[in-house]
């Protein structure tokens, strides 16, 4: 298995989630084989040299991609490398490594090839208030009803991808706004995977804490139905031949 | 200054100058079929104004020069469509490329962590000519 971290200019955050990730797998016998890949994302200050120091690679890239480029990136370093599963997790030490064997254990129990580690599922503490919750719940209304699972937490960045996944997510996965979350929802319900959420706790952000503006959530919502509708009106055999590439790419 | 030169004028500088770029390699060929179509439409018009008024009597528009807004209206729409669609297409292989350096940069990294040196050891340089018996 391995782990991507897209990190952007993290280089303070980056070291103490790094060091986490290998406690967690020296204590845990199930994830002995996990590696770490950083992706730094066009970062501007020490994010891969901090990363290099610990002796994980880097996948620097050499503009700012956003997170959803930063991943595609990531998922196409694990399929030529052959691993089987990719955790994303954020460098931002908002995501506890610790939650890293519950995706593990859902994915076997649900036969699940995306597993989401959700916010509002009922662990922790992490709320969102006021009208940028609203947003989110709409969303996650719609996306439930397309992957055909209960959903109560789409934007998070917390997510397992499976065997199946990783191909199609090698070449399909969207650098657009949002695209890393809700449309890639959309192209791994459409091409028949399985996706399923384990309640997650989250930590506080280290810098930065989520707008609660009303017309920041707005602006929010109606980007996210936007990305929602064009992902969803897209023809299907998009995501076919994705899976056509991904193959040819295995085999050549 | 009559509105037939100036006419004549704006036409020979539109014509000019997408023969210059296109000599000069700053259009690439795939899109120069369009402009140049353009350009023979402005000379046409500029240079025989009736065919304007033909046209719109044709198609029953009745002020002519309404003709020739909604054609350039039209033109122009269909380049700037055009363009956000290459731009799409150029932002994607951009991503694919930059996705690449980087996983080729990673690759020689962990090349010269073992070892290899980058201008090459003896094994990748051909083997030295047998000497003649």
């Amino acid at each position: 298995m391995l782990v991507v971290i897209p990190a952007w200019n993290e280089e303070d955050a980056l070291p103490g989630v790094l060091r986490e990730i290998r406690a967690v797998c020296a204590a845990e016998p199930t994830l002995s084989a996990t590696d770490v890949v950083v992706v730094s994302d066009g970062s501007r200050d020490r994010t891969a040299e901090v990363a290099r120091a610990q002796g994980v690679p880097v996948l620097d890239l050499p503009i700012n991609l956003g997170v959803g480029g930063a991943m595609r990136a990531g998922f196409k370093y694990a399929l030529r490398h052959r691993y089987d599963a990719v955790v994303q997790l954020d460098a931002d030490g908002q995501h506890d490594p610790a939650a890293i064997p519950q995706l593990l254990a859902a994915a076997r129990e649900h036969d699940a090839d995306v597993v989401i580690g959700a916010r509002f599922a009922g662990a922790g503490t992490y709320t969102a208030r006021g009208p940028r919750r609203a947003a989110m719940r709409v969303l996650a209304g719609v996306l439930s009803r397309v992957t055909g699972t209960r959903l109560t937490d789409t934007t998070s960045g917390f997510k397992l991808a499976g065997p199946r996944a990783v191909p199609l997510f090698a070449s399909e996965y969207p650098a657009e706004y949002l695209g890393d979350t809700v449309e890639s929802l959309v192209i791994a319900a459409r091409a028949g995977l399985v996706v399923a959420q384990v309640p997650v706790s989250m930590r506080e952000r280290q810098g930065g804490r989520p707008s609660h503006s009303p017309v920041k959530a707005a602006v929010f919502l109606g980007r996210a139905v936007l990305a929602l509708g064009i992902a969803l009106s897209r023809p299907s055999n998009r995501t076919a031949r994705a899976r056509f590439h991904a193959a040819a790419e295995v085999k050549g | 200054m009559s509105g037939y030169l100036t006419a004549l004028v704006v036409c020979a500088v539109t014509v000019g100058t997408i023969g210059y770029l296109l000599r000069s390699r700053r259009i690439r060929e795939k899109y120069a079929a369009a402009w140049i179509a353009l350009a023979v439409a402005v000379v046409a018009v500029g240079a025989v104004p009736s065919v304007l008024t033909w046209l719109a009597r044709l198609l029953g528009v009745q002020t002519p020069v309404n003709l020739l807004f909604l054609v350039s209206g039209v033109v122009l729409l269909i380049v700037c469509v055009q363009f956000s669609v290459e731009i799409s297409q150029l932002e994607e292989e951009t991503r694919t490329l930059a996705e690449e350096i980087a996983l080729l940069r990673l690759d020689v990294e962990d090349l010269r962590d073992r070892g290899v040196r980058p201008g090459g050891d003896a094994d990748v340089r051909p083997p030295p000519p047998a000497p003649p018996a």
